[in-house]
C-alpha cells in the first residue's frame, strides 16, 4: 500500500510538472512576445489542456492530503507564504485565458497577470524544491521553522532555475504545437533557455558542494544514481539533434527526457525520506484504513481511467494548434 | 474581538469559501441545463437548442474558470492554515477529498477542454457525452464535499489513536451516513434552483427590452419550469436537514431558533432580535406550540434551549438565527414565483405581465443568496467545533501560524478576489446583454474539419417560430 501510494505520489508528481511546466512556460514566454497574433497562437497552443494540467498539482496535494496526511499539513504550513502567493498566481493566469478575450480596455492587465502569474508560480515551486533540499525544520510532525524560514540564497537560484527550464519546455512546445515566426522564434529561444539551465545545474550543483548539503553524502553513498544524469545529457542531445534538423517534435521529447531525469536524481536521492532527512514515507503514511479505501477506488481504477482519458484528450487535440479554435 | 491568526484564519477561510460556493452553484446546475440542451438539439434538431446552448456556453466558461481557480484555494488552505485539523483528521477527510480530485475534478477538467474547443472537432454525440461527463464531474464534485462536510457536522465511523489521530473504522458508515443523504440532494437541488433562477431572469430580462422573444420565453418556461418542481423539493429536504440539525446538534437547533430557555411545549419564534449578552430576544413575535410542531411533530414535546449549554459550548446566536430566516424566506419567495409564473405561460398569458417580468428579472440573485446563508447556518451554528463535538475550532488551527501571515495572505485575496470578481461581473454583464445570436453563425471557410450537424436544425435567416 505505501508503495503503491509512493509510485502514485511519484507519478501524478511528474505528470504535474511536465504538463503544467510546459502550459507555465510558455506563460514566461509570453511576456516576451509583442505581436498579438504570436500571442494568440501562443494561447490556442494550451487553451485546451491547461485546466486539466494544472488538475495534476490538485491531485498530487490529495494524495499528500489522503495517504500522507503528515507531509501535507507540515509542507504547507512551512510554505505559507509561498503557497499563498502560488495561488494567487495561478488564479490570475487562470482567468486571464478567458478575461483577455471577452476585455476591451484591460487586455493588457490581463497579459500581465498572465505572464506574471505564470513566472512567480514557478519560482515558487523551484524554492519550495530547493528549501526542501535544504532542510525543513519539523518536531512531532510540526513545522517548527520561522515564517520566512524557506526564503535562502538556494532556494532563490532553484526558483530562478526552474523559470528557466519551464521555459525551456514551454518554447519546446510552440516549436512542436505552432507554425510560421513563432516557431522559428522558439527554436532560437530553445538554444538560449538549454544553455541558461546548463548553466543552472552547475551552479546548484558547486552551491550545494560548498554548503555540504546532506543530499551530497547521499550521491557519494549511492553512486548508482549517476544513470539519471546521464540520461539528462541524452536529453540535451536530443534537444540539439531537433534543433539542428528542425524536427519539431524532438526538441519536447528531449526536454521531457530532461525532466524526467532532474526528478528521478531527487526523488531517488531523498528516498526512503518524503522530508529529507527527518520524515520517511512509511512514518508520513496514513493508516492502512485509509490507504486501502484509497486504493480500491481511486486507486485501481479512477486513476488508471484519469490517465487513458487524459491521453485521449492530447489525442483529439494532436497536431498543430488550429486558429479558428481558440478562445473568442 | 482580539486579533488572532485563528480569528483571522476563520474570516478568511469564510470569505473564500463563501466566495468560492458562488459559482458551483451556477456551474452544478449550467452543466447540466447545457447537458439537456445538447441533448435535446441532437434529438429535435431544433436550432434554437443550439443557440442557446452555444450562448450559456460562453457564460459557463467564466464562471466555471473562476471555479476552479477559487476552489484551489480551497484545496490548499486545509494544510495552510488548518494544518493540525488535517494531521488529525487527513485520515479521513483526506481520501474522502482524493477521491473528490480523482473522480470529479480530473473529469471536469478535462472534458472541459472538450467541450469549450471540440465542437468542430468531434461527433455531436461525443460533443454530449463531453457535456454530461462534466456534469457528472461536477455532481460527485458535490457528493464528496458534502461528504467530507458532513463527517465534519456529525463524525463517525472512526475511531481516534493514542496520538489524537482519527482513523476509519468504517467507510460505509462515512459515506452513507443519513446526514449525508438529506444534506447532498439540499446542495445539488440548491445549485439547480439557483440556475433555474438565472436563466428564468436572463429570459425575462430580454421579454422587458422586447428583443428575443422566442429565446426569452424558452429560457423563462423551462427555468421556471424546473423551479416550479425543484423547489418544493428543495424545502422538503430542508426539512429533512433540518431534522438532522435537530436530533444531532441540538445548540445549533437552538440557535437557529433563537430559543434560551428549554421550553415544554415550545414556542416559535418568527422574527427578533436575539441578544447573547442579556440571553434572550428583543422584539420576538412568537407563535405557541409551532416550535414543538416543527422540532418533534408533536404539539407537547420538549425543546431545547440555549442555556442548557454552557457558554463556551454554545454557537454564536445572531448569524444562524437570521442566515436561516434568510433562506428560508429566499426558498417561498422562489416557490411563489416559479409556480405563480409557470401558471401564467401555461396559460400563454405572458404579454402584459409586466409586473412577474420585473419580479422574476430581480429573483437571479435569490438562488446565491439563500445557498450562502444556507452554508453560513450550517458552519457558523457548527462553532466552536470544527469537527462537532471532537475537535475545536482553536485546536484546528496551523500552531506556527502568525497574525503576520495571515494578515498578509487575507489581504491578498481580498484584492485579487476584487479584481476578478468586478471582472467576471461585467464580462458575464456583456455577454447576456448581447443575449443568443439570433441566427447560426456562419460556417468559417478553410475550417476543413467535420462539422456533421452544424447545419442541421433551423436554417439561418429563419425566424425562429413563436411558439417554441
Ligand atoms: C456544491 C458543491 C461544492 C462545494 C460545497 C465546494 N465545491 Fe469546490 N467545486 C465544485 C463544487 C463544490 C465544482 C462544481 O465541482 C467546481 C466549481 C466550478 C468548477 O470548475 O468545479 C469546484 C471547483 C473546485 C476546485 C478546482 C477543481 C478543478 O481544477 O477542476 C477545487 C480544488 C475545489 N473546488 C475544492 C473545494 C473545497 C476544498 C471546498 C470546501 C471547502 C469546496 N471546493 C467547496
Ligand atoms: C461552500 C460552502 C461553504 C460555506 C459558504 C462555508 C462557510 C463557512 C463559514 C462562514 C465559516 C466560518 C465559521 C466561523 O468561523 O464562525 C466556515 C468555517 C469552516 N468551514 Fe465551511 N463553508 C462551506 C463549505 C465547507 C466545506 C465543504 C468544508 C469541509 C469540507 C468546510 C470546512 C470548514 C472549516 C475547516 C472551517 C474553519 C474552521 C471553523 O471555523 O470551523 N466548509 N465555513
Ligand atoms: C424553505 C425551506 C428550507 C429549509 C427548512 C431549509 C433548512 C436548512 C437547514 C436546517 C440547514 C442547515 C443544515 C446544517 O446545519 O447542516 C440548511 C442548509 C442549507 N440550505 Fe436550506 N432550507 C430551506 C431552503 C433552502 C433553499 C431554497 C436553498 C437554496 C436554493 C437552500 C440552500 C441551503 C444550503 C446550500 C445549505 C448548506 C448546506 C447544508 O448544510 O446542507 N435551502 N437548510
Amino acid at each position: 500500500m505505501v508503495e503503491f501510494w509512493t509510485a502514485a505520489l511519484g507519478l501524478t508528481l511528474l505528470l504535474y510538472i511536465l504538463l503544467d511546466g510546459f502550459d507555465l512556460g510558455v506563460g514566461i514566454l509570453f511576456g516576451f512576445v509583442r505581436d498579438a497574433k504570436h500571442k494568440k497562437q501562443m494561447l490556442n497552443s494550451i487553451a485546451p489542456v491547461w485546466d486539466g494540467n494544472e488538475t495534476w498539482l490538485i491531485l498530487t496535494a490529495s494524495i499528500l492530503f489522503g495517504a500522507f496526511p503528515v507531509v501535507y499539513a507540515l509542507l504547507l504550513s512551512a510554505f505559507y507564504l509561498p503557497m499563498i502567493l502560488m495561488l494567487g498566481a495561478l488564479i490570475f493566469r487562470g482567468v486571464a485565458f478567458e478575461f483577455r478575450e471577452k476585455s476591451v480596455t484591460k487586455k493588457w492587465l490581463w497579459d500581465a497577470g498572465f505572464t506574471t502569474g505564470s513566472i512567480v508560480a514557478t519560482f515558487v515551486q523551484g524554492a519550495a524544491v530547493g528549501a526542501m533540499v535544504v532542510g525543513i525544520p519539523n518536531a512531532a510532525g510540526r513545522y517548527s521553522g520561522t515564517p520566512l524560514g524557506w526564503l535562502t540564497p538556494f532556494s532563490i537560484l532553484c526558483g530562478i532555475g526552474l523559470c528557466l527550464g519551464y521555459a525551456l519546455l514551454g518554447a519546446t512546445w510552440l516549436v512542436k504545437k505552432t507554425e510560421g515566426d513563432l516557431r522559428d522564434a522558439a527554436y532560437r529561444q530553445i538554444v538560449k533557455l538549454l544553455i541558461g539551465v546548463i548553466a543552472f545545474v552547475v551552479i546548484a550543483f558547486f552551491f550545494s558542494l560548498a554548503m555540504e548539503l546532506p543530499v551530497m553524502t547521499r550521491w557519494i553513498e549511492r553512486p548508482g544514481l549517476v544513470v539519471f544524469p546521464v540520461l539528462g545529457v541524452f536529453g540535451c542531445f536530443l534537444i540539439f539533434r531537433g534543433c539542428s534538423n528542425k524536427f519539431d517534435a524532438l526538441p519536447f521529447i528531449g526536454a521531457v527526457t530532461l525532466f524526467i531525469s532532474a526528478f528521478a536524481t531527487l526523488a531517488a536521492s531523498f528516498y526512503p525520506y518524503i522530508i529529507p532527512f527527518s520524515i520517511t514515507l512509511n512514518d508520513a503514511a496514513a493508516p492502512r484504513s485509509s490507504l486501502s479505501f484509497l486504493f480500491w477506488g481511486a486507486g485501481i481504477f479512477v486513476f488508471p481511467l484519469t490517465l487513458i482519458y487524459t491521453m485521449v484528450v492530447y489525442w483529439l487535440f494532436k497536431g498543430k494548434a488550429v486558429e479558428e479554435e481558440g478562445y473568442d | 474581538m482580539e486579533i488572532t491568526a485563528l480569528f483571522l484564519s476563520r474570516l478568511q477561510f469564510a470569505f473564500t469559501v463563501s466566495f468560492h460556493i458562488i459559482f458551483p452553484a451556477f456551474t452544478v446546475g449550467l452543466a447540466a441545463w447545457l447537458t439537456v440542451l445538447n441533448a435535446m438539439y441532437l434529438v429535435t434538431e431544433r436550432h434554437i437548442y443550439r443557440r442557446l446552448s452555444d450562448f450559456w456556453l460562453k457564460i459557463f466558461a467564466i464562471a466555471f474558470g473562476l471555479g476552479v481557480v477559487t476552489g484551489i484555494v480551497m484545496a490548499f488552505q486545509f494544510g495552510t492554515n488548518w494544518s493540525e485539523l488535517s494531521m488529525r483528521t487527513g485520515p479521513i477527510q483526506g481520501p474522502l477529498l482524493g477521491y473528490e480530485s480523482f473522480t470529479a475534478f480530473a473529469l471536469e477538467a478535462s472534458f472541459f477542454g472538450v467541450m469549450m474547443f471540440g465542437r468542430n472537432r468531434v461527433p455531436a454525440w461525443v460533443y454530449l457525452f463531453a457535456c454530461a461527463m462534466v456534469t457528472l464531474g461536477t455532481s460527485l464534485s458535490s457528493f464528496w464535499i458534502m461528504v467530507n462536510n458532513s463527517w465534519m457536522q456529525w463524525p463517525v465511523g472512526y475511531e481516534i489513536d493514542a496520538n489524537g489521530i482519527f482513523i476509519a473504522t468504517d467507510w460505509s458508515a462515512i459515506i452513507f451516513s443519513p446526514v449525508v443523504w438529506v444534506r447532498f440532494p439540499h446542495m445539488i437541488l440548491a445549485a439547480y434552483v439557483t440556475t433555474s433562477f438565472c436563466i428564468a431572469a436572463t429570459g425575462a430580462w430580454y421579454l422587458i427590452d422586447k428583443r428575443l422573444q422566442a429565446e426569452g420565453i424558452s429560457m423563462m418556461r423551462m427555468g421556471l419550469g424546473l423551479a416550479a418542481i425543484l423547489v418544493p423539493i428543495q424545502i422538503f429536504f430542508g426539512h429533512l436537514t433540518g431534522e438532522y440539525v435537530h436530533d444531532k446538534q441540538p445548540a445549533k437547533f437552538a440557535a437557529i431558533e433563537g430559543r434560551w430557555e428549554n421550553e415544554q411545549p415550545a414556542s416559535e419564534v418568527v422574527i427578533a432580535w436575539p441578544d447573547e449578552a442579556t440571553e434572550s430576544n428583543s422584539y420576538a413575535i412568537t407563535i405557541p406550540y409551532l416550535g414543538s410542531l416543527i422540532g418533534s411533530m408533536s404539539f407537547t414535546s420538549e425543546e431545547v434551549g440555549l442555556k442548557s449549554f454552557p457558554k463556551d459550548l454554545r454557537p454564536p446566536v445572531v448569524i444562524p438565527f437570521f442566515a436561516f430566516r434568510i433562506m428560508v424566506g429566499c426558498g417561498l419567495i422562489m416557490l411563489a414565483l416559479a409556480w405563480y409564473g409557470s401558471w401564467i405561460i401555461y396559460k400563454r398569458r405572458l404579454s402584459g405581465q409586466r409586473l412577474l417580468l420585473w419580479a422574476v428579472f430581480f429573483s437571479f440573485p435569490l438562488g446565491f443568496i439563500a445557498t450562502l446563508t444556507g452554508w453560513f447556518t450550517a458552519e457558523v451554528g457548527r462553532q466552536p467545533w470544527t469537527v462537532y463535538g471532537l475537535l475545536r475550532t482553536e485546536h484546528a488551527v496551523t500552531p506556527s501560524l502568525t497574525v503576520g501571515q495571515v494578515a498578509i495572505s487575507f489581504a491578498l485575496f481580498a484584492v485579487i478576489y476584487s479584481i476578478i470578481s468586478v471582472a467576471g461581473v461585467i464580462y458575464v454583464y456583456r455577454l447576456l446583454r448581447i443575449g443568443p445570436a439570433e441566427a447560426t453563425e456562419s460556417i468559417g471557410d478553410g475550417a476543413n474539419f467535420k462539422r456533421p450537424l452544424a447545419m442541421t436544425g433551423g436554417s439561418p435567416g429563419t425566424p425562429p417560430s413563436p411558439a417554441e
